[in-house]
């Protein structure tokens, strides 16, 4: 099968959220969020209010996987950068990496050219860590078997999970 | 492809359910949605028509316990039964760790479970995914239709290997549970084995 599992280490996460929050701040965003292209929350910065992560990171990564079956049927490699105008809030995506996407949310204190603008130098930042991630589970893979909390799992954990 | 975050404790696994249109994927996860607990479950994502017919996918995050300190939770998708929907189907399919196969057990409908399967099996290849190695189970759904074939027809037609076989009744709840643990059984066995 050909897979790679994700593995987001405290030290990964620290260095995510620094860089969303410093990004948040520059760009005056509301809120900056980072998914896995398959759809699973990495890290945010910013204030969720009423917004469930869960569904935001799936229908981002829908949206982006959609769009990337766009690209391809005209030819192209990828779209790598999406931007939702609303008539209060907005929405700019990138893709990271080839990896990950990097969400801003911002509102009439921002703009558009200012997020552009910020989001250039976060995605070099963030592309940094998504590599040392990669060359982390990478090594994980090779690693003895006892490195991975999962190997000594039981029937009973199993079992229990439904109870 | 899970994704074990150590940070946060999580492990996020992804199952997809698959089959012919009109087969009971919906109808599964809506189920599954309507029966869990508030607190094991996430909103419901459904990217519908206005026939109510999947266009997109269903989405529904479910967090069952903790497993060796790991919160675990399931991302639960269904792919658009359609066939002129391939396209989308094969997005959803990334990223998978398991599978659940709804078939229609209506007599008419088997050559679109057959097809649904060498559909999968071609778009999994496209991701690089192999069936015969992936987590599965088959759910051979409407069980209570006059029209049902028999269980050892319908098994011995749509049984790629020696996966697990359920029946069900989707739409009373029947089997939907029971198909499901065994789908994150079998994900949580090959987490543990990778």
């Amino acid at each position: 099968m050909s897979y790679s599992d994700l593995v987001i280490l405290e030290e990964h996460h620290r260095r995510f959220t620094e860089t969303l929050g410093a990004l948040r701040k520059d760009a005056s965003a509301r809120l900056v969020f980072l998914v896995d292209k398959n759809g699973q929350q990495i890290a945010s910065d910013g204030d969720l209010g009423d917004l469930d992560p869960t569904s935001l990171a799936s229908l981002t990564a829908g949206n982006v996987a959609a769009t990337d079956g766009l690209a391809k049927l005209i030819g192209e490699e990828e779209f790598s950068i999406l931007f939702h105008e609303g008539e209060h809030d907005n929405l700019h995506i990138n893709v990271v990496g080839g990896r990950a996407i990097l969400v801003v949310l911002f509102d009439e204190r921002s703009s558009l050219g200012l997020v552009r603008l910020r989001v250039k130098k976060a995605v070099s930042e963030l592309i940094a860590v998504l590599e040392d991630v990669a060359a982390h589970t990478k090594a994980q893979k090779t690693a003895t078997l006892s490195a991975s909390p999962f190997t000594e799992i039981t029937d009973d954990d199993i079992e229990a999970l439904f109870k | 492809m899970t994704f074990i975050n150590y940070a946060s404790r999580e492990i996020n696994c992804k199952i997809v359910y698959y089959g012919p249109g009109l087969g009971g994927k919906t109808t599964n996860i809506q189920h599954i949605y309507d029966r869990s607990n508030n607190d094991a479950k996430g909103k419901l994502i459904s990217l519908a028509t206005e026939t109510d017919r999947t266009l997109f996918f269903d989405f529904l995050p479910l967090e069952l316990g903790a497993i060796r300190g790991f919160r675990t939770r399931f991302h639960l998708y269904t792919v658009p039964g359609q066939v002129f929907y391939d396209a989308s189907r094969k997005l959803i399919l990334k990223g998978l760790d398991g599978i659940v196969f709804v078939a229609d057990s209506q007599d008419v409908r088997m050559d679109a479970n057959i097809e649904s399967i060498h559909n999968l099996r071609d778009n999994l290849s496209e991701h690089g995914y192999d069936l015969d190695r992936i987590p599965y189970v088959l759910q051979l759904n409407k069980r209570d239709l006059p029209s049902a074939l028999p269980l050892e027809e319908m098994t011995r037609q749509l049984r790629i290997d020696e996966e697990p076989v359920f029946e069900a009744v989707a739409f009373k709840g029947e089997g939907v549970f029971t198909t499901l643990k065994s789908a994150i059984r079998l994900v949580m066995l090959d987490l543990k084995n990778r």
